[in-house]
């Protein structure tokens, strides 16, 4: 379980956390520590709060109450553009923009050489030849993977996986959870949400469960994990 | 010059072809027969009224001041207009209501103070209204277009901010297609000019017994004012309408789709 009072202060600390929208608490009163390191899966039924506690991390959305620390830092000191360069974003559905797949890597980092690109495709898995092809023509697989080379070419302390699969197939899904396995032993810790208790399991070295905006403690979390399933457990 | 007068006969034989297009919509299912009999009832009773209210304004004996108390209706009108077609964007009014207002004013400088026209009511009111009216019709289109392009490229947007772009450079590509789908008729007209359709202004000097010619380097040059001010104000009003979708910490606001 990844949300312990005395974890190490590198990487994300929620303290507190609220986020309320449009009268609607998405989060309520959200404290955990997100491990720096391997892959921390945030596991929860739909509408659990799990994309907002990810979107929280980077600053597309704002805490309404309490603070959220990386590295020891309340992020909201920091300069929100300088924050999401150091922290990674994929999203569920792969976000690829008009253009060729360098055109793609380049929105990251413009003055990125063809080795530095070449580098990135190699880290996400992909081949350099990939770098001439219109983004638009790739498989759903390939196009999550350049969204990781893109994200890989600032140069991110943490990595942030917000579904990152469930829009692909069989196939894809697998090696995108390779490649998060990869990256994490590489040293750069993945955050992955998913309400795939399977996927969690088999993926993960630290695994968060929420319900309802809140983040459930160590014992009802590992019967979700032992029932593979969100239903309340019989215990 | 020989006065085109109609009058109230020729007027209500105009009125054949409104049955025209009310017999059309009856025939075809399109249920336009109310809304056709309804725009036709509100043209005449409005103009009639600006009628009255511009032979007030226009009386030669009048002084110019009331012209541009008209010109500081329209303008006020025109943003009224640009926010009540933007609901979703906080601040629409006043952005509108000073682009028109800072446009008017540049533009109405130029033509007056180059002396292309006399500062008489004549010319203040319909050169101002020819203006504000073409770019307030653009601007409700650039207005309405960024808001859905934000809104429906919302992902793509997130995905440039999410790599540290800022608000301005991640909504960059999506204004700047919402800004040239709102020019390019202005820009289409101007080219078609003449070949296909006489403008007003000339349409209407032509019909008034002006000289064709003469008509014709007055529509020039109002054409090119309205061309400069539909760009300035669509442009003006359309960055400043995406500035306020963003948050000053660089995040996009909601954008509800409408109901």
């Amino acid at each position: 379980m990844g949300h312990h009072a005395d974890a190490p202060s590198a990487g994300f600390r929620f303290e507190h956390v609220s986020c309320v929208v449009d009268a609607t608490t998405i989060l309520d009163d959200v404290s955990v520590v997100l491990a720096h390191e391997g892959v921390t899966a945030v596991a929860g039924p739909s509408g659990a709060g799990k994309s907002t506690l990810l979107r929280l991390c980077n600053r597309l959305e704002v805490a309404t109450s309490g603070r959220i620390l990386l590295d020891g830092d309340d992020i909201a000191d920091l300069d929100p553009l300088t924050l999401r360069r150091r922290v990674g974003m994929v999203f569920q559905r792969p976000v690829v923009f008009a253009g060729t797949v360098r055109e793609n890597l380049l929105i990251a980092h413009p003055r990125a050489d063809d080795a530095a690109l070449a580098a990135a495709m190699g880290r996400a898995g992909l081949e350099a030849s990939f770098l001439d092809r219109r983004a638009d023509d790739l498989s759903g697989g390939e196009a999550q993977r350049s969204c990781v080379a893109r994200a890989l070419l600032t140069d991110p302390e943490v990595l942030l996986m917000d579904e990152p699969t469930s829009a692909l197939d069989v196939d894809a899904r697998q090696t995108i959870e390779h490649l998060a396995r990869d990256l994490a032993d590489q040293g750069i810790p993945v955050v992955w949400v998913t309400h795939d208790l399977d996927q969690a399991e088999r993926l993960t070295d630290h695994t968060i469960v929420m319900m309802a905006g809140r983040i459930v403690d160590d014992e009802a979390a590992a019967s979700y994990l032992a029932a593979r399933s969100f239903e309340e457990p019989d215990t | 010059m020989p006065a085109t007068d109609i009058g109230w006969t020729g007027l209500a034989a105009s009125l054949v072809l409104v049955v025209v297009a009310i017999a059309l919509s009856w025939w075809q299912g399109l249920r336009l027969e109310g809304p056709i009999a309804w725009a036709s009832l509100r043209a005449a009773v409005q103009l009639v009224l600006v009628g009255w209210a511009l032979k007030l304004v226009l009386d030669p004996n009048a002084s110019v001041a009331w012209a541009f108390a008209w010109v500081v209706g329209m303008i006020v009108f025109a943003a009224v207009t640009v926010r009540r077609r933007a609901p979703e964007v906080p601040g629409a009014f006043p952005i509108a209501l000073v682009a028109t207002a800072a446009v008017s004013v540049v533009s109405l400088g130029v033509i007056f103070g180059l002396g292309i026209f006399p500062v008489e009511g004549r010319t203040v009111v319909p050169l101002a209204g020819m203006m504000i009216g073409n770019s307030m019709t653009a601007t409700v289109v650039a207005a309405r277009r960024v808001v859905e392009e934000l809104r429906d490229k919302r992902a793509e947007v997130e995905a440039r901010l999410a790599l540290g772009h800022s608000s301005r450079d991640s909504a960059r590509p999506y204004v700047r297609d919402a800004l040239r789908i709102a020019l390019l008729p202005q820009i289409e007209s101007t080219k078609a000019v003449g070949l296909v359709f006489l403008p007003g202004a000339m349409t209407g000097l032509i019909l008034a017994g002006v000289d064709p010619f003469d008509a014709v380097t007055i529509q020039l040059a109002i054409m090119f004012l309205i061309l400069g001010s539909v760009a300035v104000t669509v442009t003006v009003v359309g960055l400043g309408l995406t500035r306020r979708l963003f948050t000053p910490d660089h995040r996009l606001v909601r954008l509800a789709r409408p109901t």
